[in-house]
């Protein structure tokens, strides 16, 4: 329970329909924080909302855990010139493996959160389903899920819009009814931004940036290690009128290479750490992509460490995932990869 | 009803201090600064209290100042006492927060602690100089309950700093030490009312004829300009009826507080692989190198202490761990780690604290469920 109206009406969902419900908040950033769900009042109130609809709460230190699975490697992939999906890490690390061991430990049969996500097994094995509000479907963001997680996870509010989220939380008197939406990172606060974060913890490198078509230097930025491949807005760079994205981070060399907008797509991500949520697609199999939690999707292949696009796709930054969904049902997860 | 082993962070009130509480929350209504007979009624109960109080901590009358606390008493003391003499603040390593966190504000230094929780006294000794205004170590520790040397402590003090002003926390010890004779030589005592059966929300700071100290907060004359604020009469009622009765109790009740607690903690280890008293087992001779009687502080190697607690409370026995966080999530002890134990020794930690409630009962019972608990969770 984050404090949040989402996992608020999937603990009252379920304590409604008579499971043994206790709710649990995760403490995970011990630095400043202004957002997410690390801060004291929104422990309040998942603490409140618990008292509302009579489960207990607690409260669990992960601090040490999140900081060793997603802060040190998101600060690590950054200082390595790739743009780490830190929500991913944490779901695969900390909600869905840390947790989730310890809700079996503790003897729970099953651990619930408030994604919009559906889990169905009609035949014994278990899919991960896109929620039914497709504007907040979190199947991207779970989509490194397997049936080890999926078997035991219940997520409640995916049958749900939002719409309908906080109309139930209204009408049970849930204080989280109106909250807004969580945004962001959890440990970055708003105030300092990635950048300020970043700058606290490894040495930014100021770098040039050098033209792919013609490898002359066409301008510099501040900080090599804050630039995503495809990002265009805030390099600064225009040549001959047109505007320059990244193709490319080479930390090491201080340089990040830029080019026009046809430059700028591929037909190829090489790909690291495949999942599968029911058993591994075959190579040359078919597969509909998603690069990023609300972006389009699009038919592609899989190749085992690459996935290529039928057509040419927006570059993918090196440590974002991309999540696979069947061919045939593209509301169906097949499994994961991040881009290499 | 559940097994309550949590007498540490607070113990049930003591049936006397209700009953004297109750006319002060209802008919005897009065400001006691007034001087009007309404006044002078809660006047004459403040002070009948406080006369109590200083029996029970064998101090004068005027000696006692009543406060919002422990934590109050601890502030009061720590930033009081150095903001009318100055000099540098000196504390041990294993100090309640209210003490550390107060001794940090003002750049203070700590001393260490061997792993029983004793504070080194030749690291107390190098660490002082005439410069040192105010020196605090506690009675007895709230974690792992350990009682310091304090008549040690202070003569090391009188020795090396001699313009020192001595304050002990003995919030952790009324129940079980006679605070009057343990802490006596201390300038400035810390209690608090809801670890001996009295409300919460109402603590005592004794301060010694000649100790000087500022006030902390600023206001009305109350307590001798020390501590402005009207009054909470109910509470200091509670507190004095409270401590006359924990006093009156403690010849009988430490030794069979004690026999529970060796009872438990004998049970605990024969019945969990691996579990170690933390800071050694419990030594005679209260003001020694001791630890309390209520205290049975343990680490279960293998296991984490959120979870433990979380399915002992879902079995009915209720214990805790260390310090929480404003968020209500567990830290990792700052005394654990001061006794030389590991960020992952000290998760691993677990205190049942006994009280004057507590009964063979309670015992069978954490006996019961705890051992299963630890089958449980290493599985």
């Amino acid at each position: 329970m984050s404090g949040g109206v989402d996992s608020s009406v999937a603990a009252s969902l379920l304590a409604d329909a008579g499971h043994d419900v206790v709710g649990a908040t995760l403490k995970l950033w011990g630095g400043a924080s202004d957002s997410g769900c690390c801060s004291v009042a929104d422990v309040d109130d998942a603490r409140r909302v618990a008292d509302e609809i009579g489960v207990a709460h607690h409260v669990f230190n992960f601090t040490d855990d999140f900081d060793a699975s997603v802060v040190a490697p998101y600060v690590g992939d950054h200082s390595a010139g790739r743009t780490p999906n830190p929500c991913i890490e944490c779901n695969r690390h900390i909600k869905f493996g840390t947790l989730l061991d310890r809700a079996r430990r503790l003897g729970f049969d099953a651990l619930a959160t408030g994604h919009h996500a559906g889990v169905d097994g009609d035949t014994g094995r278990w899919r991960l389903r896109r929620g039914a509000d497709r504007a907040k479907d979190q199947s991207y963001v779970l989509s490194m899920l397997t049936q080890a997680e999926l078997s035991q996870v219940l997520l409640p509010v995916g049958v749900l819009t939002k719409a309908q989220v906080r109309a139930h939380a209204a009408e049970r008197g849930l204080r989280t009814a109106l909250k807004a939406d969580s945004q962001d990172v959890c440990f970055i606060r708003s105030t300092e931004g990635r950048r300020g974060f970043l700058g606290d913890r490894l040495p930014l490198h100021a770098g040039e940036i050098v033209d792919s078509a013609t490898g002359a230097v066409v301008g510099t930025v501040p900080a090599v290690e804050l630039v995503t491949v495809g990002q265009r807005r805030g390099l600064g760079v225009t040549v001959d009128g047109r505007r320059l994205y990244a193709l490319a981070v080479d930390v090491d060399a201080r340089r990040v290479v830029v080019g026009g907008a046809d430059a700028a797509l591929s037909d190829r991500v090489g790909v690291c750490r495949p999942t599968w949520v029911d058993g591994p697609l075959e190579t040359g199999a078919r597969a509909v992509a998603q690069t990023s939690a609300h972006g389009p999707t699009a038919l592609c292949t899989w190749l085992g460490d690459a996935v290529v696009f039928d057509e040419p796709h927006p570059l993918v930054a090196p440590g974002q995932t991309i999540a696979l969904y069947d061919e045939d049902d593209n509301d169906t997860v097949t499994g994961s990869a991040v881009a290499a | 009803m559940a097994t309550y082993l949590d007498h540490a962070a607070t113990t049930p009130m003591r049936p006397e201090a209700v009953a004297a509480m109750l006319p002060h929350l209802t008919e005897r209504f009065g400001n006691p600064s007034g001087s009007h007979a309404v006044a002078r009624a809660a006047r004459q109960a403040v002070d009948d209290a406080r006369d109590a109080v200083a029996v029970a901590l064998g101090c004068e009358p005027g000696e006692v100042v009543f406060t919002g606390g422990g934590t109050e008493s601890d502030n009061l003391a720590v930033l009081g006492a150095h903001a009318a003499s100055g000099g540098s603040v000196v504390c041990s390593a294993v100090e309640h927060h209210a003490v550390l966190l107060a001794a940090r504000s003002l750049g203070g230094t700590t001393i260490p602690v061997d792993p029983a929780g004793v504070v080194d006294l030749d690291a107390l000794s190098d660490a002082l100089h005439p410069g040192v205004g105010v020196v605090s170590v506690m009675l007895a520790n709230n974690e792992v309950g350990t009682i310091q040397p304090l008549a040690d402590v202070v003569a090391v003090v009188r020795r090396r700093a001699p313009g020192a002003v001595v304050h002990t926390d003995a919030v952790a010890a009324v129940p079980w030490l006679d605070v009057a004779t343990s802490a006596g030589p201390a300038d400035l005592v810390s209690v608090s009312a809801h670890k001996f059966g009295g409300p919460k929300g109402v603590g005592v700071l004794v301060v010694r004829r000649g100790t000087r100290l500022g006030p902390v907060l600023h206001g009305g004359a109350q307590e001798n300009g020390r501590r402005p604020g009207t009054h909470d009469v109910a509470g200091i009622v509670g507190t004095a009826a409270a401590l006359t009765a924990a006093v009156a109790a403690r010849p009988t009740e430490v030794p069979r507080v004690r026999a529970l607690r060796d009872r438990l903690a004998d049970g605990l280890r024969a019945a969990v692989d691996g579990l170690v008293e933390t800071a050694g087992p419990v030594a005679d001779g209260a003001g020694g190198a001791g630890k309390v009687a209520g205290s049975c502080h343990v680490l279960v190697p293998g296991v984490d202490q959120e979870e433990l607690l979380l399915l002992a409370d879902h079995a009915g026995v209720c214990a805790s761990a260390g310090a929480a966080c404003a968020s209500g999530a567990l830290e990792p002890s700052h005394v654990l780690l001061a006794l030389g134990l590991s960020a992952a020794e000290a998760r691993s930690a677990v205190r049942f604290s006994l009280g004057s409630t507590t009964t063979d009962a309670d015992i069978d019972a954490a006996l019961t469920v705890v051992p299963k608990v630890v089958e449980q969770l290493r599985a």
